[in-house]
C-alpha cells in the first residue's frame, strides 16, 4: 500500500530561541498545501504552545534535550506531532487548569499560565496526548474546511 | 532578539511599544521593560501591539500579571493596536472583558 502522506520530522534543542523557527517551517508546510492565512496562524499559536510547555519544563529541570516535531502531511489535513523526549511536563494539571478567563474572575486570581492548552484545544480540530515516556501532542489541523468537525473552532470563526 | 521594546514615560502613563514576535523566547525582553513599571505602580500603562505580528500564551501571561500589579495601585493597563488576531487571542481567552483593548481615541 503506497503512502497517503508525506512525513517532514525535525529535531530542535529544547531552547526557547527555537520556537519562531518552527514556526517558520510551520508556515512553509501550511502554505504549500493551500491553508488560509487563519488556518496557518492558528497552527502557529498551537503549535508553539506545544514546544513552550516542552522548553519551559526542560528548563525548570535545568536539563538539555530534543523536542521532536513532525508533520504528517495529508490531502485535507496535516497532522503534528510535537514530542519532548521524555521530559514531560505535568499534562494532566495544566488540563485541570484549562478555560478561558471569566469575567467574574477576581483579578488577583487571574492565573498568569495554564492557557497553552486551552488555546491548543481551542485552534486545532483534533488533540490527542499520549504520555510515557515523555508527552506527544499529535494535533490535527483541516485545511479542507468542509471536514471541521463541527465542535472545532478557529480563530477566524466569528 | 527579534523584537524591539521601548517605552516611553508620559505625564500619567507609561507606552510601551513593541515590534516583533512575542513569545517564550523574547518575553524576557517585555518582561524586563515592565517590571520596574509593575512595581513602582505610579503610572497607567498603555501597550501598543500595532507592530507585534505574533503572539500567545506567554504574552498573555505577562499582560495578566501586569493588570493585577496595577490594578493592586489603582492603576490601568491598556492595550491599544490589537490587530484581528491578537483581538481574537483576547477573546477566546475570555480576556477582552478583564482589560481595556483597543479603547483609545489614538486607535483607529
Amino acid at each position: 500500500m503506497s503512502h497517503q502522506y508525506d512525513y517532514i520530522e525535525m529535531k530542535f534543542p529544547s531552547s526557547a530561541e527555537y520556537v519562531g523557527l518552527i514556526r517558520l517551517t510551520l508556515s512553509g508546510v501550511f502554505s504549500r498545501v493551500g491553508a488560509t492565512y487563519d488556518q496557518i496562524e492558528d497552527a502557529k499559536i498551537a503549535v508553539s504552545e506545544a514546544v513552550t510547555n516542552a522548553v519551559k519544563h526542560a528548563y525548570t529541570d535545568n536539563q538539555s534535550g530534543n523536542i521532536l516535531v513532525g508533520f504528517a502531511v495529508f490531502n485535507n489535513k496535516i497532522e503534528i506531532i510535537v514530542s519532548d523526549n521524555g521530559q514531560s511536563f505535568d499534562y494532566e494539571q495544566i488540563k485541570s487548569e484549562l478555560g478561558p478567563y471569566n469575567e467574574d474572575d477576581n483579578v488577583n486570581y487571574l492565573r498568569e499560565g495554564g492557557l497553552g492548552l486551552f488555546l491548543i484545544e481551542t485552534l486545532m480540530d483534533e488533540i490527542v496526548v499520549r504520555k510515557d515516556p515523555g508527552v506527544t501532542i499529535s494535533m490535527t489541523k483541516y485545511i479542507d474546511e468542509s471536514q471541521v468537525h463541527s465542535d472545532g473552532e478557529t480563530i477566524s470563526n466569528r | 532578539m527579534n523584537i524591539n521594546i521601548s517605552a516611553e514615560e508620559k505625564s500619567e502613563e507609561y507606552v510601551i511599544t513593541m515590534n516583533g514576535e512575542l513569545d517564550v523566547y523574547t518575553a524576557p525582553e517585555l518582561q524586563k521593560v515592565l517590571d520596574p513599571i509593575r512595581q513602582d505602580g505610579t503610572h497607567h500603562v498603555r501597550i501598543d501591539v500595532t507592530d507585534v505580528s505574533y503572539m500567545d500564551s506567554t504574552g498573555l501571561g505577562i499582560f495578566v500579571g501586569t493588570l493585577k500589579d496595577l490594578n493592586q495601585h489603582d492603576k490601568e493597563l491598556r492595550v491599544t493596536g490589537a490587530s484581528n488576531r491578537i483581538l481574537r487571542l483576547f477573546e477566546i481567552t475570555g480576556l477582552r472583558d478583564l482589560m481595556h483593548i483597543n479603547e483609545s481615541s489614538e486607535v483607529e
